[in-house]
């Protein structure tokens, strides 16, 4: 275990470094200049060059990398080229936004896929499984962008339940951060929730119709302890499989539902920072969401040796 | 083994059928058949014959859609129509399952102990602690040996032999009346197929649990049964004490059977197997007309426009469905060469 643990702590920092390269590259292969948008109206070739020595913009590019990563291991992501904050903290203000936003989302997400999942399974050819089935393909079909403007619309604006945005942090003020990120987590999860009830339907009916859940009737067990211990975890799997994946996804990608909701998180961050060609930030953002897919994944590695003991976690890499 | 004593299991006119997409499929056809108290019946029987199905429906175990008629008494009590809960009681403590893959029947998630001790937690509301206990013994009962550490293997860590013995001791947890065992051997090697039956044959000897095995494997039968009920097409065709079964096939379906078993004494180049030529038919009704007609050397116009009725020839234990029953005994193995092979 710890030696299996070190290997992928190897890989991790390989697969860091590697990213922080491309991204580096990648931002400064953009079109644009970042010493132009801040320049403003002084666009003299004087106040460009000593916007460049600044921000050490002029040296050469292994140069910049170099102090980059150097600056980086202790800590400090630089200071944002937009706004002057130093990068550090703009990622304590919008991380806890994200994170909290996904893992609600998430959790929402696998309460109802699961829960639709295993009826769908077991009601199959039912009305139940109909109406599962109808509420997925809307749930994957439907634009959760388009349904967070409606319940924006109908939600907030027309009877005020919620507000239609901003954040309230949760240290300050629990219940009113609740209320203003229950909205666009529901919206968020809704849309996950399908797939992770398509998935858990599938992986369902294979272990329903297994030898092992027909032993399970044979010993007498009740329909409830034939359905969750031994049919639902054998089908676990694929479902920390798909919610891993997507919560990897959601911490770079909420982006469209902080932007309609206002939410000041990792998405909107970012989506300011690329048009601002802010490299310092793109870069940390960009960092930070791999260090999150990395991380992510490997407990859901951990977890599968958990759920199924088949699979065993050894040094040797995979 | 025939005991006058009254039947634990008591099968009368058992018919089921599922209905398919392409119109109903006939399954089992009017199977009637007796389980004395510690008594080991055998049935036998091509693929597709309806063992298995018989052996699922009399604990209820068959889906929904399956349409299930006659009588299954156990003790008296009635199964077929009874209350979903009523089964549940009677499933894993009165009536328990060995089927015949051990590794996909064990679930692969949970270990072994776990799994036997479920059983004694539904059935005998032990608490897992001790559940777990008892499913050490148990499993000591079956033959696995450092029973107290193989107690938390999972199913991956044991081998086939291994995995069948914690099915036994699984089935066998709540002492049940009736054991239906479905192939339990046929996945297995042979060498360890001997041993799988020795532990049967023990536990019938200590708990005078009843047991129906059901094989395609003749060997098996001769090894084990006391008596063998023959099936084919839905039908039990003939019914006999193992001895007199092998020794004096009466239905010409039984005659072919056992032919087509290699024996010693047989060799490759001077005498052949004999196959029954053809396939067991998917029957969509059951036709009044010998369902192996169409497969048997002896059929005539009777045999096509009725059924045979399951009749006594000679002594009542051994009764066959033939209108044209074999007269003497052909070239068949009797049961202890079968055992000895």
């Amino acid at each position: 275990m710890a030696r299996y643990l070190l290997t992928r702590a190897w890989q991790s920092a390989v697969t860091l470094l590697l990213s922080t390269i491309v991204v580096f590259v990648g931002v400064r292969a953009l079109p644009g200049d970042p010493a132009l948008a801040l320049a403003g109206e002084d666009r003299s070739p004087e106040a460009l060059a000593a916007i460049r020595q600044h921000y050490g913009l002029d040296q050469p590019l292994p140069v910049q990398f170099a102090q980059y990563v150097e600056r980086m291991a202790q800590g400090d992501f630089g200071v944002s080229i937009r706004t002057g904050t130093p990068v550090s903290s703009m990622l304590t203000t919008a991380l806890p936004v994200t994170v909290e936003l996904s893992v609600l989302a998430i959790l929402i997400a696998a309460a109802l896929g699961v829960g639709a999942g295993v009826l769908a399974a077991v009601r199959r050819g039912r009305p139940a499984e109909w109406l599962a089935n109808g509420l997925a393909l809307i749930g994957l079909s439907v634009p959760h962008f388009w349904l967070g403007l409606l319940a924006i619309l109908y939600l907030s604006v027309a009877t005020g339940l919620f507000p239609a945005s901003g954040f309230v942090p949760i240290l300050e003020d629990p219940v009113d951060n609740l209320h203003h990120i229950v909205l666009p987590a529901v919206i968020l999860g809704t849309g996950l929730a399908a797939i992770i009830m398509r998935q858990t339907r599938s992986a369902m009916l294979d272990s329903l119709s297994s030898d092992y859940v027909r032993t399970a009737k044979a010993k007498g067990l009740r329909p409830r302890a034939v359905i969750t211990r031994h049919a639902l975890r054998n089908s676990l799997i694929v479902v920390v499989t798909v919610v891993g994946l997507q919560l990897g996804g959601l911490i770079s990608g909420a982006v469209v539902t902080e932007q309609i909701f206002g939410l000041p998180g990792f998405g909107k961050m970012t989506i300011d920072a690329v048009f601002q060609r802010d490299y310092p930030v793109i870069q940390a953002v960009v960092l930070l969401t791999a260090a999150a897919y990395i991380v992510i994944n490997l407990l859901v590695d951990l977890l599968y040796s958990v759920i199924d003991p088949r699979i065993r976690v050894t040094g040797e890499p995979a | 083994m025939t005991t006058a004593s009254a039947p634990v299991l008591e099968i009368r006119d058992l018919s089921v059928s599922f209905p398919t997409e392409t119109g109903t499929v006939s399954a089992v056809d009017g199977v009637s058949l007796d389980l004395a108290p510690g008594e080991i019946v055998g049935m036998v029987g091509e693929s597709g014959c309806g063992k298995s199905v018989t052996a699922m429906s009399i604990a209820g175990l068959l889906p929904g859609s399956a349409r299930v008629t006659g009588s299954v008494r156990l003790d008296g009590t009635q199964l077929i129509g009874a209350r979903e809960s009523a089964l549940r009681r009677v499933r894993g403590r009165e009536i328990a399952y060995i089927f015949q893959e051990p590794m996909t029947s064990l679930n692969p998630v949970l270990t072994v102990g776990r799994q036997i001790g479920e059983v004694l937690q539904v059935h005998e509301r032990m608490s897992r602690r001790a559940a777990r206990a008892r499913a050490v013994e148990l499993l000591t009962l079956v033959g696995i040996p450092s029973a107290a550490l193989r107690v938390d293997s999972y199913p991956h860590q044991l081998s086939g032999g291994m995995r069948q013995r914690v099915m036994i001791a699984m089935a066998v947890a709540c002492g049940p009346k009736v054991l239906v065992a479905d192939e339990p051997t046929t996945a297995l090697d042979v060498t360890v197929q001997a041993g799988i039956l020795q532990v049967l044959r023990d536990l019938r000897d200590q708990l005078g649990t009843s047991v129906l095995i059901i094989t395609h494997d003749l060997g098996v039968i001769a090894d084990i049964a006391d008596r063998v009920v023959v099936m084919y097409a839905g039908r039990v065709v003939e019914r006999a004490p193992v001895d007199d079964l092998f020794a004096n096939p009466r239905h010409r379906y039984t005659a072919g059977l056992l032919s087509a078993s290699p024996q010693p004494g047989r060799h490759a180049g001077t005498d052949r197997l004999t196959e029954i030529p053809g396939l067991v038919p998917v029957l969509a009704s059951q036709p009044d007309a010998c369902t192996f007609a169409d497969r048997c050397p002896a059929a005539d116009q009777q045999c096509r426009e009725a059924a045979p009725p399951l009749e006594g020839i000679g002594g009542t234990d051994h009764v066959a469905a033939c209108w044209h029953p074999c007269t003497t005994a052909p070239t068949a193995p009797t049961a202890a060469q079968e055992a000895n092979r």
